[in-house]
């Protein structure tokens, strides 16, 4: 029975990587698209990111990982939309435009060591495993971490060291990192987390709903020490008087 | 006079207790399923949901008007059935429409939302129709003594206000739900005996209520969004529900997670060091998280309290006495114990809550409410400062609501009486020689909730007569949370001195103190520019009016007459907001108050609907006699007075809210005397001969304008003077104030319907899809307009309303 089962997880397998492979062609025109689509939308919040481009690694990155596949199969349709998307256990699959912001804030190195709390689809995962040495991302609903380790592991990202748990105290065996990336509510900024951020380090979290994100907050620790944050709006909106730029 | 059928019985019995009956759970449904929906979904949707469900009334009157001669011929027949069927749709329809896959938080995203919301709409809006089927189909058949039946359908929906609170204390919504469907069967049981039918149908109704009873428990569990706090918590390993609390207040569930432990501290310091200790989450309606922490009596443990920028002002002074209002599960009285305040006055609402902390788990909470110096109140937290003999070194404010549904614009809709100019003002005079009044908010972007409590906390001073007050005001800032304080005396030099450090400390900015450069005020937390200082100094300066107009959020103080602090909206900024809306921009709306706007334009569109429509079928195919009055006369006239008793009734429970000093008692009081002495008014009427009907209805008219004209002028001052009487006489007290105005409300509505009868019965179930069209808009623009004019305002345009009916009421075409 268990020989049986084996074998039929094999097929299933070698059935989806055809698909992906099919399916990667079909998607790619989709994926420059919303690659396009981010880069107008940046270049309107340049106000506020002051700049006009993001890294452009950081848009490779975008336009290289698969996003249809850290969807559920029934939102593969809509997973070049450049919208959050719903991926089960109350928990989305965040807008890529957000995504790109957010990675692009901790100015991602090819060395880095980068600590990301709730893993989610693994989506983020994915392009910060593209970006940078090596990854450590904690998700702290077991099913969704399961998945997203089988979905990384297909992908064949070896730089992504996946736990399941409790984020509030970092990964001290891996500590300090370059950057740490939060994507799950918190009500607050863990102390220890500060503590794991290495001298010249970035963390960003963003704010808002699952579906709305408020303003992204980018938490910088200079030489000494000192920790400052940066509170960002994701778009280009002059909220007082003035007129736009 | 037109003879409709049936006609030859309709001596018999009046069936005025199954109308009570009907009536009151139909009233209690609708209050109920505000409950659920805010607990499965979020409330401002289930505002809009239920609002537009009420239109059943509407749709109901419609299809009584075509189809009235077939069913009035079944009368018994068909009046029974529509019991049943709104006993069995009132559950059946909630359920189903949990199964509806709505998300609120998607309708931006998904066009689909809409399609799904459209059918919750239609689907709630079942039980409803078939309610309004059962009472305008009475009134019809018993025509002749209608205004007995509408004195039975309002008496009830005044009981049935009552009686969903009591019943909202005494078991969970889910079981509310149950008991009501069996209410709705039990009114069809009464209904038989009332109209002498075979009591073998009484026999087939058994079944039904036994269905009700035995359905498994499964099928009436609440399904909440999995995007809701409470459902993200349960996820957590280990984690559960240890127990559950309901009152209509609120839905309290707590919970526990013993292997990764709860750790709630918003806007906890970046530089501490210290994090909270163990903690049970406490969920209202599944969302909105408190937390009760684990206190042994070591103040040590509670350190990380003093990394909040709520915990300013005890380091400005030492304080000894301090009220905290909205205590919940008491983290603000922790962190006023851990700075040593001797006498603390904690403030809490919900009785549940408290006893929560008091005794559930009072041993978990070290026996908080229990400190020596502690004193636990509860009580409506404007109420209690209202009352209170003063003094206080310190009155503490701290983030009330949830951050979600303050960053969602939920509240957009809601009144608060705690966060106007008067209720700031009142604080003040609370406050002991050089006290501190704290108020910490959740920090929007762009800036919004603390600028228009800055904006507020300048005209409470004024309005105090302070002519400087600038020199009485502290604004800092962390990266979550903003506290601003208010002095009752100028900010001296060393006190600035302590902001400085305190602020350093914790990597806080300072906004606004006196003197401030603007340097200072963007180090720690840097925005894109110095927002919070720069409006600080403009609200302060000459051109703070001028500020006030170019801001793209409103930001004008809100007040006792329009208490919507929570409203930011302005229309002008809309077209740039929805340009943005998918590029990060939709969190710049609010979302409440677009949701009220959307309620209103869909509630008319409906109403024209369901108004016209059936008039052009009636006159095209039915081809009736001639109707021995003008519609455009029947129009205006039931419109209006749809219009003009809900906008008093809604005004008048907001002008009785702080009196009462209680919502619910607002609520349950105001609601059931207008109800229940509109009702006498109605049945009084069954004794007055129809030959004075005009005269009555230009009395009736006359004295609720009177009534109306002297209560908006004169109504607040004596209030405001007896406010200190016992909670028994204030009760009594606003029913006899409201039983005159009521019992002349009750008469304009069956005077007209009685008209209808004698000339155009054909028309009356039209009219009453007209009334209950009306009220759906009612309620909505009422809302509207308390926002934009206050309420003040409302009872006025509902006066004028009340005068014009007099213009309007139909009469005879001959005369």
């Amino acid at each position: 029975m268990l020989q049986r089962y084996s074998l039929f997880r094999v097929g299933v397998v070698l059935l989806l990587l055809q698909a992906s492979a099919v399916s990667g062609d079909e998607y790619a025109d989709a994926r420059q698209n919303l690659v396009d689509i981010i880069e107008q939308d940046v270049r309107d919040t340049s106000l506020y990111l002051d700049k006009k481009a993001l890294d452009p690694r950081v848009m490779s990155a975008l336009g290289k990982v698969p996003r249809h596949e850290f969807v559920p199969a029934e939102q593969r349709k809509n997973a070049y939309r450049n919208r959050p998307l719903p991926i089960g256990y109350g928990q989305t699959i965040s807008q890529p435009y957000i995504v790109a912001l957010m990675t692009d804030l901790i100015k991602p190195q090819a060395d880095d060591r980068v600590l990301e709390l709730g893993t989610g689809s693994g989506y983020q995962a994915a392009i910060l495993a593209e970006l940078t040495g090596q990854v450590y991302s904690i998700e702290i609903i077991e099913a969704l971490g399961k998945q997203a380790a089988e979905r990384l592991s297909q992908r064949g990202y070896d730089n992504v060291t996946l736990r399941i748990g409790d984020g509030y105290y970092g990964w001290e065996e891996y500590a300090p990192f370059d950057a740490i990336v939060v994507t799950a509510a918190a009500s607050h900024v863990p102390p220890p987390l500060v503590a794991q951020l290495k001298p010249g380090g970035r963390m960003v979290i963003p704010v808002g709903s699952r579906f709305l994100t408020q303003q992204l907050v980018l938490i910088e620790k200079d030489p000494d020490g000192q920790v400052i944050t940066r509170q960002i709006l994701p778009v280009k909106f002059v909220p007082l008087t003035g007129e736009h730029d | 006079m037109y003879r409709l059928p049936g006609n030859t019985i309709n001596q018999q019995r009046l069936p005025w207790l199954s109308i009570a009956l009907v009536s009151a759970t139909a009233l209690a449904y609708e209050v109920l399923l505000m409950r659920l929906f805010s607990i499965v979904q979020w409330h401002h949707f289930a505002y809009m949901m239920i609002s537009l469900a009420l239109l059943g009334y509407g749709v109901s009157g419609a299809f009584l008007m075509l189809l009235q001669r077939p069913l009035l011929l079944h009368f018994s027949a068909s009046y029974i059935i529509n019991l049943v069927l709104f006993g069995i749709s009132s559950v059946a329809c909630f359920l189903l429409a949990q199964h509806i896959p709505f998300n609120a938080e998607e309708v931006l995203w998904d066009a689909w939302q809409t399609v799904w919301l459209l059918c919750n709409y239609l689907l709630l809006a079942v039980p409803f129709f078939f309610a309004a089927n059962a009472i305008g189909l009475a009134l019809i058949y018993y025509r002749d003594r209608l205004s007995r039946i509408y004195a039975a359908d309002l008496v009830g929906a005044g009981l049935g206000s009552i009686g969903i609170l009591l019943l909202l204390f005494a078991v969970l919504p889910a079981q509310a739900l149950t008991a009501l469907g069996l209410f709705g069967i039990c009114a069809a049981l009464v209904a038989v005996r009332e109209l002498q039918q075979k009591l073998t149908i009484a026999w087939l109704l058994l079944p039904l209520a036994a269905a009700l009873l035995l359905m498994p428990a499964s099928w009436s569990m609440l399904e909440m969004s999995p995007y809701k706090g409470l459902s993200q918590m349960l996820l957590v390993k280990d984690s559960r529900i240890i127990a559950q609390r309901s009152s209509p207040l609120g839905l309290l569930s707590v919970v526990e997670s013993p292997t990764i432990p709860l750790r709630h501290a918003p806007g906890l310091s970046l530089n501490a060091t210290t994090e909270p200790p163990a903690q049970l989450g406490v969920f209202t309606d599944g969302d909105g998280l408190s937390v009760i922490s684990r206190y042994n009596g070591d103040r040590q443990t509670l350190a990380h309290l003093d990394q909040l920028t709520s915990a300013l002002p005890y380091h400005l002074r030492p304080v000894n006495r301090a009220l905290v209002l909205g205590a919940g599960g008491g983290a603000d009285v922790l962190q006023a114990l851990y700075h040593q305040a001797t006498n603390i006055d904690a403030v809490e609402l919900n009785p549940q809550f408290a006893r929560l902390v008091s005794s559930d788990y009072a041993d978990f909470a070290g026996h908080l409410y229990q400190t020596p110096g502690v004193a636990l109140h509860i009580a409506e937290a404007r109420s209690f400062v209202t009352g209170s003999p003063g003094n206080y070194d310190l009155i503490q404010i701290s983030l009330l609501d949830s951050f979600s549904a303050s960053a969602s614009g939920q509240f957009a809709l809601s009144e608060n009486h705690l966060y106007t100019t008067e209720s700031l003002a009142e604080s003040l005079q609370k406050l002991a020689p050089d006290g501190y009044l704290s108020v910490t908010r959740w920090i929007k972007l762009p800036p919004r909730d603390t600028l228009k409590l800055f904006a507020t906390g300048i005209a409470a001073l004024r309005a105090s007569g302070i002519t400087e007050p600038g020199q009485q005001l502290i604004l800092i800032r962390g990266w979550q949370t903003s506290t601003l304080l208010i002095k009752n005396g100028a900010v001296s030099a060393q006190d600035l001195e302590k902001i400085r450090t305190f602020c350093a400390a914790r990597s806080f900015d300072v906004a606004y103190y006196p003197g401030i450069t603007r340097d200072e005020s963007n180090r720690y937390n840097r925005l894109r520019d110095a927002w919070f200082h720069d409006a600080a100094e403009a609200l302060l300066g000459d051109g703070g009016e001028r500020f006030l107009d170019d801001y793209k959020f409103n930001l004008r103080p809100s007040s006792d007459d329009q208490p919507y602090f929570f409203h930011f909206f302005k229309w002008r900024t809309l077209p740039e907001v929805m340009q943005l809306r998918k590029r990060g921009g939709a969190p710049l709306t609010d979302a409440g108050y677009l949701v009220l706007v959307a309620t209103l334009a869909q509630a008319v569109i409906a109403s024209l609907l369901l108004i016209l429509l059936p008039l052009w079928i009636y006159q095209r195919r039915i081809n009736p006699v001639k109707q021995g009055v003008r519609r455009t006369r029947v129009m205006g006239y039931f419109f209006i007075l749809g219009l003009a008793f809900l906008f008093i009734e809604i005004a008048f429970i907001q002008k009785f809210l702080l009196f009462l000093h209680h919502p619910l008692y607002a609520i349950a009081v105001v609601l059931s005397s207008f109800l229940v002495f509109s009702g006498l008014g109605s049945a009084w009427l069954g004794r007055v001969s129809s030959d004075n009907r005009g005269r009555l209805l230009s009395q009736a008219v006359t004295a609720i304008v009177v009534l109306g004209t002297v209560y908006l002028l004169s109504l607040g001052s004596l209030l405001e003077q007896l406010a200190t009487l016992p909670d028994i006489m204030r009760i009594l007290i606003s029913a006899a104030l409201i039983a005159p105005l009521a019992f002349c409300m009750g008469m304009p509505f069956p005077l007209g319907l009685a008209r209808l009868a004698d000339y155009a019965p054909d028309l009356i179930p039209w009219a009453w899809a007209i009334n209950g069209c009306a009220s759906v808009i009612s309620a909505v623009l009422a809302t509207l307009l308390a926002i934009h004019l206050g309420f003040a305002t409302v009872i006025a345009v509902a006066l004028v309303l009340y005068a014009l009916t007099l213009w309007v009421f139909p009469v005879p075409c001959n005369s």
